[in-house]
């Protein structure tokens, strides 16, 4: 049984990784989870300078889900080259850098800087619904995204990703105009662009007013648009949007994703990246799946 | 790998005033706990994803004990379990406060009275204790037990008709540190008095969490030096705290 995949020409030991945001550096995580037996870690945003993030508020549960509006706080790229990817690389474990922006130059000054880093592979994140400019900006728009694509493409030294934001009426298009432009995977779902309202307080419960919609509750979504953009492009595709377990996964996989990321999970259970790696294992197992190019996409 | 959540077993809940509820859990949690320490709690209910963070009242061996009030649907849900039920649980989390041998005011308001039990019990040095309510009172017995208890109540139904500080401002109470946990008006003017007085205070902030390791920064507090962690002005409630000096904190 062989649980490897490959994108991009970097192979993962396992397709679980950790959805941007959720996993920090991976140094918190490292009390409850083996970081070793993790597919890859996908850092949080790292912007060019330190940003402060949103006022607080910043997370509310939801019915299934949560919102967030953390507004992308990271210490910048020169403390995470010194201090979180010296980290990481202590692990057996891939290191994926999500790379955040306001502007097309500012993901360029960070994807320059990573490019003598020891790490496998660039995700852009166009995606995050909680900063005013830049973000999502990009991702909304099958042009603009073309454009960073593009550009990211020519000055990266590791291949790249492209995040995309579910928050569009067409997932296909922005797949396409993605690979169209040469990335090298895309990953998706970033969050759903949401509110919750204080009937007491008559108040948004979010000091933003609006936050990014993540956990189970989106999942059936996410899905959907994981197999929509799957059989749009022929890049290789990474599935996340609400997975709780190895069977949610496993549904992702078959909707046509070589990878998947847990995210909003790693709050409700710090180990649940590994149970979900073990469960895949034990499915394919149960199951006589000899690899899971055997069921990718099989629906 | 240290740490895991853990399905413990409730020992006994009672409801000790309005709203507010007492469980003893049975844990090993309880043995590497320190005073100001909080534990995730996870409702038995998967539409809820995200762990209640609940600060630890006491512990004893193998055992520790949770008083909180019911704030949302959450906790209501919390406040039924019963003897033998299973609760799942992460911890223990956050710094806890530095503990000192001198002279010490212990200031609770409301739910943040809780936690001055575990302080209350580890501080080897003479203690005041003030404690703020709305109205009705709980804990205060028990704390009694610990040192000299003042209360201050808003209706004015025991003690001092106010809050902790107009105990404060009689000027019956000294001590050479403070420590503090309550809402965060309650924190701002317990910051002021103890600069306006030249005492170290120790303050135990509330945010909402989700993750509660410190890798989510949902729950940030504004600092007053630029954080080392962060690199902006920006703490970590539950990994850089609870528990901070007062002067650590920008609390306007």
């Amino acid at each position: 049984m062989n649980t490897n995949v490959t994108i991009a020409g970097v192979t993962f030991q396992n397709p679980v990784m950790t959805a941007s945001g959720t996993f920090a550096s991976g140094l918190e995580y490292s009390e409850f989870v083996d970081l070793n037996r993790l597919g890859a870690v996908v850092t949080k945003g790292v912007a060019s300078v330190p940003w402060p993030g949103n006022p607080t508020p910043r997370v509310a549960e939801t019915y299934g889900g949560m919102l967030n509006a953390i507004g992308l706080q990271n210490p910048g790229v020169d403390v995470f080259l010194e201090r979180d990817l010296p980290y990481l690389k202590q692990f057996d474990t891939r290191v994926i850098v999500n790379v955040c922006g306001h502007s097309l130059e500012e993901y360029l000054d960070v994807v320059n800087k990573l490019a003598d880093a020891d790490v496998d592979m660039l995700e852009i994140n166009v995606s995050c619904p909680n900063v005013r400019e830049g973000g999502i900006a990009f991702g909304q728009d099958p042009k603009a995204l073309f454009t960073v694509t593009e550009a990211v493409k020519k000055a990266a030294a590791q291949p790249v990703i492209m995040k995309l934001s579910p928050n569009v009426t067409d997932i296909k298009e922005m797949a396409r105009a993605a690979e169209e432009a040469g990335a090298d995977a895309i990953s998706l779902i970033n969050t759903f662009t949401a509110m919750k309202i204080d009937i007491d307080k008559r108040r948004f419960v979010l000091a933003n007013k609006t936050g990014g919609l993540s956990g189970p509750a989106i999942k059936p979504i996410a899905v959907r648009m994981v197999y929509e953009a799957a059989h749009a492009v022929k890049i290789p595709v990474i599935g996340m949007g609400g997975i709780a377990t190895a069977e949610d996964a496993i549904e992702f996989i078959m909707a046509g994703a070589t990878a998947v990321a847990v995210g909003a999970m790693n709050f409700h259970d710090p180990a649940v990246t590994i149970k979900v790696a073990e469960g895949i294992e034990a499915f394919m197992q149960s199951r006589n799946i000899p690899d899971l190019d055997s069921i990718r996409g099989c629906v | 790998m240290t740490k895991e959540m853990q399905t413990a077993n409730v020992i006994r809940q009672e409801c000790i005033a309005d709203g507010i509820y007492s469980m003893w859990i049975a844990t090993s949690i309880a043995n590497t706990a320190v005073p100001g320490q909080f534990i995730s709690v996870y409702i038995n209910d998967a539409s809820k994803l995200l762990p209640r963070p609940i600060s630890i009242c006491e512990t004893g061996e193998d055992r520790l004990r949770i008083v909180y009030r019911i704030a949302g649907e959450g906790t209501r849900q919390l406040a039924s379990y019963h003897s033998g039920d299973p609760v799942t649980i992460l911890g223990p989390l956050g710094n806890g406060f530095p503990l000192s041998d001198e002279d010490a005011i212990l200031i609770g308001g409301g739910i943040g009275i809780p936690p001055m039990l575990s302080l209350a019990k580890a501080l080897t040095g003479k203690k005041e204790i003030v404690l703020g309510y709305r109205s009705e009172l709980f804990l205060q017995d028990e704390l009694a037990s610990c040192g000299n208890v003042s209360v201050a109540t808003e209706d004015g139904s025991s003690g001092t008709s106010g809050t902790v500080m107009d105990v404060l401002q009689t000027g019956t109470v000294s001590g050479k540190v403070i420590y503090a946990c309550g809402p965060l008006p309650m924190l701002r003017a317990v910051k002021q008095y103890a600069l306006d007085h030249n005492i170290p205070a120790w303050i135990s902030m509330e945010e909402r969490m989700a993750c509660g390791i410190g890798a989510c920064l949902g729950c940030v507090c504004a600092s007053t030096e630029q954080d080392p962690h962060s690199l902006v002005f920006n703490k970590r409630v539950c990994k850089d705290g609870p528990v901070f000096n007062a002067k650590e904190v920008d609390l306007t």
